[in-house]
């Protein structure tokens, strides 16, 4: 595909009703809209989608079976999470001069992963009618905490005051609301299978567009309020890291995919997974485990630049890249 | 009507720490205490507001305790060993209460 293909998938990209959604929030919170969605409101979306998009994934496994893929993806995912800090650590210690307390802190959403960021990207797949494994959402669930290990790893090894990793805070990570919810849905969709599915259909999947659409109209909203409080925290380098280092991540996740043979669309999952940085997760474990950190400066970078810039350009890119590359 | 001597202690912290906190309190005898939302502010680690958040890294906490001025000292050591290195704010002010003994 030619440049005038990229151009055309990134423009149709654009213009679902999902990214116009998030663009609409960032914008009204951009020329201070008063604008908002109640923090409950926001939970209960959020509880939705993990709640829908687990059970989807469940029964689409229970609907074409479990291969041996599965654990080779899981372990690939949990290397990927804990390897990804590093490289980001690296790079924001190059390209800014934020301390290591905050560079171990941010490298840590990099490892993480991004759930609706995944799901727009399996939205878009199933627009365009490309098929992807249905465990993948476990991959993203599996990806969601050893990343954090990797930044406390980084913050104590290189000077920085982590606090120890007690059992408490552990058992905060490993069973969090969103980990139990997303894993739960997904082991009831298998069980229940493409029956259980079709008796909550008209609940989780007619919806559920026009839902996600309002969650990232809360989104854009929740990111252009940081982005527009936090002039000032966000170096040019640390800009550039925020839109670099999903590339890379995307990259490395692509040779990933590739080695354990994925489909054409569980490559682009995992890449998408591989590029993108948690604001929910790894953020709360940051604040118990590295409190010194700024808080304003990985929320801003994740959910202020990385994030818009998967949604807009990165998901077709990395789309056009796994079609490059397999053929497709 | 009859009113006794007490301290209030009003922690603001953030809201990951809220269940560290408490335990904290319980820990050192403290049962009695007040937990209200916070739906925003701005300090020295920059603004913040509840609005639209999903996770709960963004958002802090009002603890509120009703306390004898001689549980006091007990009830700030444990409580700053927890807050010490985060974000929030710390402060304690005179007031009444009109049944003592529950304090």
């Amino acid at each position: 595909m030619g440049m005038d293909g990229i151009l055309a998938l990134a423009g149709a990209n654009l213009v679902s009703p999902i990214i116009l959604s998030f663009l609409l929030g960032l914008v009204a919170a951009l020329v201070r809209s008063d604008l908002s969605f109640p923090e409950a409101v926001a939970k209960g979306l959020s509880l939705y989608l993990l709640f829908a998009i687990g059970f989807k994934g469940g029964a689409g496994v229970a609907a074409h079976g479990v291969d041996a893929l599965l654990v080779a993806a899981l372990f690939a995912g949990v290397i990927l999470s804990i390897l990804l800090p590093f490289i980001a650590f690296a790079m924001l210690r190059f390209l800014t001069r934020v301390p290591v307390i905050d560079a171990a802190a941010v490298a840590g959403h990099y490892g993480s992963i991004s759930i609706v960021t995944f799901v727009a990207a399996s939205s878009l797949l199933a627009g365009r009618g490309i098929p992807a494994e249905s465990y993948m959402i476990a991959v993203a669930a599996a990806m969601e905490a050893p990343a954090i290990l990797s930044a406390l790893w980084l913050a104590a090894r290189r000077g920085g005051t982590a606090e120890r990793v007690g059992a408490e805070l552990w058992r905060e990570i490993l069973i969090n609301g969103s980990i139990i919810l997303l894993l739960g849905a997904f082991a009831i969709g298998w069980f229940t299978g493409e029956a259980g599915l079709a008796e909550i259909r008209s609940f989780i999947v007619d919806p559920f567009k026009g839902v996600l659409c309002l969650f990232l109209l809360d989104m854009g909203l929740v990111a252009g309020r940081g982005l527009r409080s936090s002039r000032g925290v966000l170096s040019l380098g640390a800009v550039i890291f925020g839109i670099v280092m999903p590339l890379v991540g995307a990259t490395l996740s692509l040779a990933a995919g590739l080695a354990l043979g994925l489909s054409f669309g569980g490559v682009v999952l995992l890449m998408v997974l591989g590029a993108s940085a948690s604001y929910i997760a790894v953020p709360a474990a940051m604040r118990v485990a590295l409190p010194e950190a700024n808080p304003a400066l990985s929320l801003t970078l994740a959910l202020g630049v990385t994030f818009p810039f998967n949604l807009t350009l990165g998901i077709p890119l990395y789309l056009l890249l796994a079609g490059a590359v397999t053929g497709n | 009507m009859k009113m006794h001597e007490a301290k209030r202690v009003e922690i603001i912290i953030e809201a990951v720490m809220e269940g560290r906190l408490t335990n904290a309190l319980n820990e050192a005898g403290v049962t009695g205490y007040t937990i209200l939302p916070v739906s925003g502010g701005s300090g020295r680690s920059g603004q913040w507001s509840r609005e639209g958040q999903v996770g709960r890294a963004g958002g802090m906490v009002a603890v509120i305790c009703l306390i004898h001025p001689d549980r006091l000292d007990a009830l700030l050591e444990s409580a700053f060993a927890v807050v010490e290195r985060h974000i929030g704010v710390v402060s304690v002010s005179d007031t009444y209460v009109l049944r003592a003994e529950r304090f």
